[in-house]
């Protein structure tokens, strides 16, 4: 949910998106709540204070979202896909944690009822530290979330501050216990790489996550995105710029740290046991997103959501809220999937690398410097190469 | 602001002249032959708009503004490259006369074209920006209207804006031409005021051609241009004699004879006539398709009737500066071959031989007549032939002598001889700076650093000064020109002419990326200045090279001695960090982006240079590359 669209095609008059694929994927939901209390100074996600929305309830959303849902069983079914049971289930934002435990269950008795769930289903919920109380987490278990991921984002207080985080790093210990004992797997967000974030700041911080017992950690480096408040504070000189050697090198302290604590690393930004719905989007499965500014794939037609959610609410009336669409070929489907299953621990086939017309001699050299290696008739990144992707896949693709 | 237009259209831009003069039986009498000295941005193609409009020969809604450009870069950077003639019907007291307006180009590059055209005409309108004054250019051009014999009637146009100074700029141009402020012509190109004067003037003041009407044919070829249809037209004006249609001509330089397919007239499109007479201005067609069988300067006259003496002036055009240039993706080096070709057709300056580059492969070392020649000559390859190219840094023309007497000239510095240098000589031009007298100082210290000798200094008004100096050539083709513009606000302009061989000073830096010596990016520097050279190149191919997956030491030498170093640091980090389902469709554009980006890449070695680092690397521009990298 960046700050800007692609364009794409406008959404089909026939309602239609048949799929372009012949192999069926499994099939997930992602649902956007695009809320938040206070807007943080990095962030560009679509997501709103309540002054920003002027004749918008927050308590009455999730009828929009489910409007959307009644939407999309139609046109699945129309458009010719066998019916699937949801196997993720993913509420991000925003802030979800801001809908109420029955917004929640109203959305997804919803998606139960039109798709149904697979009996391993994930269902993941968003929350902040500051509105996740035991007493929510434990209504959200009563309802059928089972996984809660925490934006935590550091436990250094004066790093918070940069990013304009409001919540007391000390209440995520006690949430995360209280997840704990209502079975819910849990999930911390990190963000490394804030301006005058040290190195010691950052191992604390990974180190206190790897402490709390989490099943999972994601650790993404900070991205200033043009428009946002960071962004003008860094360039009119009032924080310093951001460091990518530094970052490189916050990326190894958390990996040391995280592997040495039994989160095993599997993808860029990702340690521990696999969401599975993270692994829906690098596996190019089939997902529909619900929500203003939502994506979703079906089977080789990528869509997005108009952004404001009054414009969405509007559009959603009037028919369909979609602003663009875009049809990948079995060409651009190729480039994707090595575009995004490099990035994970177990790569990509070589057989896909094949199909692309990507030669041994492209390849060996990379190999040879040690930042790819061959496992399973997988190609993957080395530790040495983890950090080089982008730049490996366009070689790989140009070479 | 639509009706103000038309209502002056109204007054000032209906057609005259009722009808027109019958080219080859028109009276030398009622010809007028003009062109317009202007510098560039003094508005002569608006000028020249509304002469077509107020002559009547273009109607109000066929006008379209710098009618006369023909090519697309012409018009994208409002300069003209190539002129052309045009037929003017106008009436004064009654009398019809055919006014024949040769359009010069305004650019130090092309001289030569100009000297030509201005040897084709009896009289020329000096125009001039009543809110600048007289630039370098037109001084240097105006000289040469005055030691042609031309009748000079000086304009100020613009006199619309607010920023005009008639008055003082009247006087200036007094000064310079003689006569009174009085006699300078008022104009607006953009409003029409004043054109009709101008017309009127013209036919008053310009001497009508006095040609031997009875004498063998001689027409003096002023201009040729490529037309992809009808071959190459050649701009004549006839001086003695007559041509007509279906005879043999020839050229006297080469005693080539070409059936004359078509003989014509321009107002302002092809009009085919019986013939040209003593005196005209038209266009021949024989079916040539290659320029340089109908050069620039050259004489026609016919087979049957030959004339005995070929008129002056005729010379080859000479390179001033080459540079290699480069397809980025080898196997469209045919490619590149087959473009230089088709434009060589129309541009007869251009000479080019292939060269071999170790950095860069294949490729041709071209000579161009200047800088804004290599830029439109590198900007025609890419856009009009769809290739991706590398031109390396300009270099001029020195001759090297080995203490063995053996003599090389050399036109690419990676073939500066090795062994013992006797004797190096580099071509030196004389320079003439024209400024408002604040900047003084400012230019005699960059000429200083050019290592330029002030000839002398004079002013040509109250407030306006002109330089001369000797400079060598190397010093002032590269970015000379921008930095006087920058140091003198934009009021500084340059011209200069050849003025021989001097011995210089002068070693060749080497550049070493990784070790390795990379030929397109050696250069030959006055010796003084090469650990200078050496610091900013080093440091600017630092900001300019992308970091990479490993170091990358820059080095700069001289022989074996290294002078700078500098190095790009292994980049730590290269993945964005956050996939989320809606970055896929971004990212994937981010790649797409990227993959376009690799093709402006050229790999030398195992380092990815960017397209434009080898000229900007050598160029001094001190505005850019400031931006930190992490």
């Amino acid at each position: 949910m960046s700050a800007s669209l692609p364009l794409g095609l406008p959404w089909p008059e026939s309602n239609l998106i048949p799929p372009r694929f012949d192999d069926l994927k499994t099939f997930h939901a992602y649902v956007h709540i695009p809320f938040c209390e206070f807007r943080c100074g990095y962030c560009d996600f679509n997501t709103y204070t309540a002054k920003e929305i002027g004749g918008l309830s927050q308590s009455s959303f999730h009828e929009s979202l489910i409007t959307e849902i009644d939407a999309s069983a139609k046109i699945l079914e129309n458009s010719g896909y066998q019916k699937r049971s949801l196997s993720t289930l993913f509420f991000g934002g925003g802030t979800p944690s801001l809908f109420t435990s029955n917004q929640i269950e109203q959305i997804m008795t919803s998606l139960k009822g039109h798709y149904g769930f697979l009996p391993d289903i994930e269902i993941t919920l968003e929350a902040n530290p500051e509105s996740a109380s035991p007493k929510y987490l434990e209504q959200l278990a009563a309802v059928g979330v089972n996984r809660i991921s925490l934006g935590v984002q550091s436990f250094d207080p004066k790093v918070l501050a940069t990013l304009e985080r409001v919540h007391d790093p000390d209440k995520v210990g006690p949430i995360l216990k209280a997840a704990a004992e209502l079975g819910l797997e849990s999930s911390l967000d990190l963000i490394y790489g804030a301006p005058n974030e040290s190195l010691d700041s950052w191992r604390k911080t990974v180190e206190i996550a790897a402490s709390m017992g989490t099943g999972h950690v994601s650790a993404y480096s900070l991205i200033v995105e043009p428009g946002t408040k960071l962004a003008r504070q860094i360039k009119v000189g009032e924080l310093p710029e951001t460091d990518d050697d530094l970052d490189a090198e916050k990326f190894e302290i958390a990996d040391q740290v995280f592997q040495a604590n039994g989160l095993p690393w599997y993808e860029v930004a990702n340690w521990g046991k696999p969401s599975k719905h993270n692994h829906a989007y690098w596996g190019s499965a089939d997902w529909w997103g619900f929500g203003p500014g939502a994506h979703s794939h079906l089977s080789g037609n990528r869509f997005w959501n108009t952004k404001h959610p009054l414009s969405y609410q509007k559009q959603l009336a009037n028919g369909s809220p979609v602003a663009g669409i875009e049809y990948i070929d079995a060409r651009t489907n190729l480039e994707e999937r090595l575009m995004l299953e490099l990035r994970t621990s177990t790569g990509i086939p070589l057989k896909v690398l094949a199909e692309l017309g990507i030669i041994k001699s492209t390849i060996d050299p990379f190999v040879l410097d040690g930042s790819l290696k061959i496992e399973n008739e997988n190609l993957a990144v080395t530790a040495a190469g983890r950090l080089f992707v982008d730049r490996i896949v366009l070689q790989l693709l140009t070479n | 602001m639509a009706k103000l237009h038309s209502s002056i259209n109204e007054v000032y831009l209906s057609p005259r002249a009722r009808s027109a003069l019958e080219p080859s039986l028109t009276d030398q009498d009622q010809i007028r032959n003009f062109c317009i000295i202007a510098h560039i941005d003094h508005g002569k193609s608006t000028l020249a708009d509304r002469m077509l409009q107020l002559t009547g020969i273009v109607e109000d809604r066929q006008m379209r503004a710098q009618y006369l450009d023909r090519m697309d870069i012409e018009r994208e950077r409002g300069i003209t490259i190539k002129s052309q003639a045009v037929r003017l019907p106008w009436e004064l007291d009654n009398k019809t006369f055919a006014l024949n307006m040769i359009d010069t180009p305004g650019h130090v590059d092309f001289t030569y074209e100009v000297s030509r055209s201005l040897a084709a005409c009896e009289g020329a309108v000096l125009l001039v920006d009543a809110a600048q004054g007289i630039e370098a250019q037109t001084l240097a051009n105006l000289y040469l209207a005055m030691e042609n014999d031309l009748e000079i009637i000086p304009v100020l146009n613009k006199i619309d804006l607010p920023a005009a100074q008639t008055e003082k700029y009247a006087e200036e141009l007094a000064n310079l031409i003689g006569g009174s402020p009085d006699d300078c012509l008022r104009v607006s190109g953009k409003t029409g005021v004043g054109v009709e004067e101008l017309l009127d003037r013209i036919v008053q003041r310009v001497p009508a051609p006095t040609g031997d009407i009875n004498a063998p044919a001689r027409a003096m070829i002023f201009d040729s241009v490529y037309d992809s249809y009808r071959g190459v037209v050649t701009y004549v004006r006839m001086i003695d004699g007559r041509l007509s249609s279906r005879e043999q001509i020839q050229m006297m330089s080469t005693r080539a004879v070409h059936e004359l397919l078509e003989i014509g007239v321009i107002s302002p499109e092809p009009v085919v006539t019986k013939g040209l007479a003593a005196g005209e201005v038209g266009y021949l067609i024989t079916g040539v398709k290659d320029v340089r069988l109908s050069k620039v300067g050259d004489t026609v006259t016919t087979k049957d009737k030959p004339a005995k003496l070929s008129l002056k002036g005729y010379a080859e055009p000479k390179p001033m500066v080459f540079s290699g240039i480069y397809p980025i993706d080898g196997s469209d080096y045919p490619n590149l071959r087959e473009a230089l070709d088709k434009l060589r057709l129309s541009d007869a300056s251009l000479v080019y031989e292939p060269e071999t580059s170790a950095a860069l492969g294949f490729g041709f070392r071209c000579g161009f007549l200047g800088l804004l020649h290599l830029e439109i000559i590198t900007e025609r390859l890419e856009r009009e032939f769809n290739l991706s190219l590398i031109a390396t840094a300009p270099s001029v023309v020195y001759q090297v002598t080995r203490e063995d007497n053996t003599e090389f000239i050399v036109t690419n510095p990676s073939e500066f001889p090795e062994g013992k240098i006797k004797v190096v000589k580099e071509p030196i031009v004389k320079a003439t700076i024209l400024s408002p007298k604040d900047y003084v100082g400012t230019i005699m210290d960059l000429c200083q650093t050019r290592r330029g000798t002030m000839i002398d200094m004079q002013y040509l008004g109250e407030d306006r000064v002109q330089l001369r100096y000797q400079l060598p050539l190397a010093e002032i083709v590269f970015d000379f020109f921008d930095q006087l513009k920058s140091k003198t606000q934009g009021y500084g302009s340059l011209d200069y002419e050849e003025a021989g061989y001097l011995p210089g000073d002068l070693v060749k830096v080497d550049l070493l990326l990784q070790g390795e010596k990379v030929d397109a990016f050696s250069s030959i520097v006055h010796k003084d200045k090469a650990y200078g050279h050496g610091t900013k190149i080093t440091s600017k191919l630092r900001e300019l090279i992308p970091r990479q997956q490993f170091e990358v030491p820059i080095q700069a030498a001289v022989g074996s001695r290294i002078i700078a170093r500098e190095s790009v640091r292994a980049v730590r980090k290269d993945v964005l960090a956050k996939c989320y389902g809606g970055d896929i469709s971004r990212k994937r554009k981010l790649l797409e982006k990227q993959k376009e980006g690799k093709k402006r890449m050229k790999m030398v070695g195992r380092v990815e240079v960017p397209q434009d680092a080898f000229i900007k690397a050598l160029s001094s521009d001190e505005t850019s590359g400031t931006e930190k990298k992490k």
